[in-house]
């Protein structure tokens, strides 16, 4: 295809050294004068059947890997799927009443808008911001080795970054990382109240529906859920609550589970152990927190000096926190932004250096002339390095959007299974018919539509070409 | 159109194949005790790799040293369908193929793609096989595929570790996995199961136990054929049911959206390398991905049978099935021989095998584990029933993004209205049957 980037410079020289007002002189093809070109090409130029001769073997190449297969898949696209049956545009019709056609369509509109912006912006500030640091090689070198790794490399690295468990994605480990250390996560994420106990959740933390009073009976908090190998080193075996003497309210708070099953449920059994460090609350009628204290190493608290009345007992939301899990990078809402994100880590590589090309066919003079006029850096970069620069970025833009309209290993690789429907692309759509659901006649269909997407840019591409060489 | 074009060229093909091998026979030398079909190349395609590649490539040399003939083993990859359609098209299938889903089946024959069992192989099919085996490879009454290796897909993976910390014992019934067993394993610390979300196919492995054991055999054949709508109760019944697992975030490894985008090997991995998860629901083959993950299956990974649901427990069974796809000499031989109880029995010594085939006996088997599970398979008789979402049209059963595996994938990550579940399951039927 004809989507192999021109190196930028020869265009951006030619331009600027002929100007389009310049015709040059005439080329030796269609231009030049009718009368001078029978009689040359007879005498001097090889005769017609030696050049056909000649462009015999490009033809027969280009008949058979090109021509020969478009022209297949258009009428292959007529049929249906087994091949037997011709059903005319009928392929057609059902390809745009489909759903996960349309899925597929309005997820290549958004990378056809998104992804080529995305990219040039950021290959345009990598250019100009490399210019000016040293280093810049090395930089630039970095930038651009992701081009060297294949689409499905990249696929297999991002689904990665991405996974959800911070343990093994490097998107949520950072996020995570950062989250930690503001908030940090509490001691016991995992525990629950252990059922019919009478302890209840309490905003994020928990407390015990029964209430208390000095001098009365020990408050009993057993919780479970958690992993005897993820208690504190301190833990040491659950301690029953002492008496509790007057103007004193006593209590524990332990993990009510034996490891390997028994032990009776609620009560401090003795290979249960205590939880330790456990913020404890005493909070009166009115709502107001009358004490505060934390659970010794068994899991024991004490609360000394009470004033009589009725309390209850609450235990600290943030020793529970649970860790911050996360985005969910991968869930049906963020898979097409994520993979647009692996999409660029491939691709500013591509556009920088060109666009970086570009930048230094730039004359100079015009940003000196520009700067002693008194612009500043910005308006530089707006009013003259850009616009000067915009036939290399309406190659980067047209490439990359010719590029992103038959993406599809890094959709793919990247999206797991139970998002595929909602990550899907026309290219990914095309070989799942075609090859999945085995209906090769919808999948031609689909290939000939995405060709039909593609024409416009072609075309453009090749006039600016063919403007370029004249 | 080029039909004929592709049609001469296949025949052309088959030719020149034919006067190769002529040339050969006399000089060949061949087999040492002189079969009947000197000379005969034949292809095999499946999608094995690795040793169960090994395996059966043994087992087809028992083939050769009796008969003479060449077998050339062809991989498919893990997409069978997509390896077969462009060959069938350009009109060049391997002589005998293992298709994975009896739903491609019913499309080759629907086609004209397939060749049916004749002489040997039919008679071998009517001896080994009961009458729900030769079923299921047939399509209006013409018998085409013989269940080559079964998959045994109604057991549960532990870790008797995870267990012996709670204090719990592998639970008989549904109930008892939800009601004590998990909720036991929560209160120890321990997450119950791990689940393989992002892999649509284990979901519907989920609904194909738990539907033939609350519905019945009766129901999940005519449910099989769409002859009762997916909107029927017993469906309903049947979602309602896994929702008891699947609607408990605190039962997955990873929570609600952890378990959505687990793939099948990881799920694994977090019960026996991660030890985050105590049990994990998937077919005989999850041995492997354990071993893998550094267990040692019958040790530090066990299994238990599906619990009933309903009266019985459910037997699921998958599997690959052969097919003819060439008239070519030596095809039908080729597979009345892995019809055979004598080539299955070879099979079944080398490991990693289980067989469908009636005349096959547990002691076979070379360990314990799938000795257990053949004599599963052996005591259900005729209650067993094959993977359902491999006999339906794949666009609905084994198209990921698509059908069945998309719904239930939606409804694991919110399984709150099982009945705009079912409607779903019944309007992505209704496209593709």
């Amino acid at each position: 295809m004809a989507h192999t980037p021109q190196p930028p410079d020869a265009g951006g020289g030619a331009t600027t050294e002929h100007g389009p007002a310049d015709p040059g002189p005439p080329g030796p093809g269609e231009n030049a004068p009718e009368g001078h070109e029978p009689g040359r090409a007879g005498a001097l130029g090889p005769p017609s059947w030696m050049a056909l001769a000649f462009l015999l073997p490009a033809l027969l190449f280009l008949g058979a890997y090109m021509l020969y297969p478009i022209g297949f898949s258009v009428y292959r696209s007529l049929w249906d799927a087994p091949g037997t049956t011709f059903v005319g545009l009928d392929n057609y019709v059902r390809m745009f009443t489909n759903p996960p056609t349309f899925v597929a369509l309005r997820n290549n509109v958004v990378w056809v808008v998104v992804a080529p912006v995305v990219v040039t912006v950021a290959g345009l500030v990598f250019a100009v911001l490399t210019e000016r640091i040293r280093w810049a090689t090395a930089f630039k070198l970095v930038v651009f080795m992701p081009m060297a790794v294949s689409f499905l490399a990249s696929g297999v690295i991002f689904r990665l970054v991405y996974e959800q468990d911070p343990e093994r994605g490097l998107a949520n480990a950072v996020i995570t990382t950062v989250q930690d250390t503001v908030a940090p996560a509490g001691d016991f994420p995992d525990a629950s109240p252990r059922e019919g106990s009478g302890v209840e959740p309490a905003d994020g933390g928990y407390r015990l529906a029964a209430q208390v009073s000095p001098g009365g009976e020990p408050a009993l908090v057993p919780l479970v859920g958690i992993a005897a190998d993820d208690l504190p080193a301190s833990a040491e075996p659950a301690a029953e609550p002492g008496a509790a003497a007057d103007g004193a309210v006593t209590g524990t708070v332990w993990l009510d589970f034996t490891p390997g099953g028994g032990g009776a449920e609620g009560a401090v059994d003795p290979e249960e152990r205590g939880l330790p460090g456990v913020g404890v609350r005493l909070v009166d009628d009115g709502g107001a927190t009358a004490a505060t204290t934390e659970t010794a190493d068994d899991g024991t608290f004490s609360f000394e000096g009470v004033a009589d009345g009725a309390y209850t007992v609450e235990l600290d939301p943030r020793d529970f926190t649970e860790p911050y899990g996360g985005v969910t990078w991968l869930g049906p809402t963020l898979v097409t932004p994520a993979i647009i994100g692996a999409y660029l880590w491939v691709w500013a590589g591509f556009a920088m250096v060109l666009i970086a090309a570009g930048l230094s066919a730039i004359p100079r003079d015009a940003l000196e002339a520009a700067r002693v006029d008194g612009a500043t850096e910005w308006q530089v970069f707006r009013r003259v390095t850009v616009p000067l620069l915009s036939p290399v970025l309406m190659v980067v833009f047209v490439t990359l959007m010719i590029y992103v309209l038959k993406i599809f290993d890094l959709v793919f690789v990247i999206a797991p299974g139970s998002v595929q429907a909602d990550a899907n692309v026309l290219a990914v759509e095309m070989w799942r018919v075609a090859f999945g659901a085995n209906d090769q006649g919808m999948g031609s269909a689909l290939a000939v539509f995405l060709l039909v997407l593609v024409v416009p840019a072609m075309v453009f591409q090749i006039r600016r070409f063919r403007r370029e060489n004249s | 159109m080029t039909e004929h074009a592709w049609r001469l060229r296949g025949a052309a093909v088959a030719a020149a194949g034919a006067l190769l091998a002529a040339g050969c026979a006399p000089g060949g030398g061949g087999a040492p005790n002189g079969g009947d079909l000197q000379g005969v190349q034949l292809k095999v395609a499946a999608k094995w790799t690795g040793v169960e590649q090994d395996n059966f490539v043994e087992v087809l040399s028992g083939f050769e040293e009796q008969t003479g003939a060449t077998v050339e083993y062809e991989p498919t990859g893990e997409d069978t369908g997509a390896y077969l359609g462009p060959k069938i098209e350009a009109g060049e299938p391997p002589d005998v193929a293992l298709l994975p889903q009896p739903g491609l089946l019913e499309e080759y024959a629907a086609q004209d793609a397939l060749v049916p069992l004749s002489g040997d192989a039919a008679a071998a099919l009517e001896e080994n096989y009961t009458g729900y085996w030769s079923d299921l490879g047939s399509v209006d009454g013409e018998a085409y595929g013989i269940l080559l290796k079964a998959a045994h897909k109604s057991i549960i993976w532990y870790r008797p570790e995870a267990f012996d910390a709670a204090g719990v014992q592998p639970p008989k019934t549904w109930d008892d996995m939800v009601g004590t067993t998990a909720s036991t394993l929560s209160d120890a610390g321990e997450t119950p199961f791990a689940m393989c979300g992002a892999s649509g196919w284990t979901l519907t492995d989920w609904f194909e136990n738990v539907y033939l054991s609350q519905a019945g055999p009766e129901k999940y054949d005519r449910l099989t054929a769409h002859e009762i709508p997916w909107t029927d109760p017993s469906v309903v019944d049947a979602l309602e049911t896994m929702a008891e697992v699947w609607g408990e975030g605190d039962y997955m490894a990873g929570g609600t959206d952890g378990a959505v985008q687990t793939d099948f090997p990881t799920c694994v991995t977090q019960v026996y390398g991660q030890q985050e998860a105590a049990m994990v629901y998937e077919a005989d083959f999850v041995a492997a991905s354990a071993a893998e993950a550094g267990a040692t299956v019958g040790e530090t990974a066990q299994a238990f049978p599906f619990p009933a649901v309903g009266d019985a427990a459910p037997v699921v069974v998958g599997g690959d099935i052969a097919v003819a796809m060439s008239e070519n000499e030596g095809t039908q031989e080729l597979l009345a021989y892995l019809a055979s109880a004598e080539a299955q029995t070879t099979w079944a010594g080398l490991g990693g095998y289980l067989s469908a085939n009636s005349q096959v006996q547990p002691d076979a088997y070379a360990d314990d584990f799938t000795r257990q599970l053949s004599q599963t398979v052996l005591d259900a008789g005729e209650d067993v029933r094959y993977d359902m979402s491999d006999q339906v049209p794949s666009q609905f059963g084994a198209t990921e993004g698509r059908g069945m595996w998309a719904v239930l994938q939606d409804f694991l990550r919110d399984p709150g209205d099982p009945e705009a579940t079912a409607q779903d399951l019944e309007d992505a039927a209704q496209e593709a049957y």
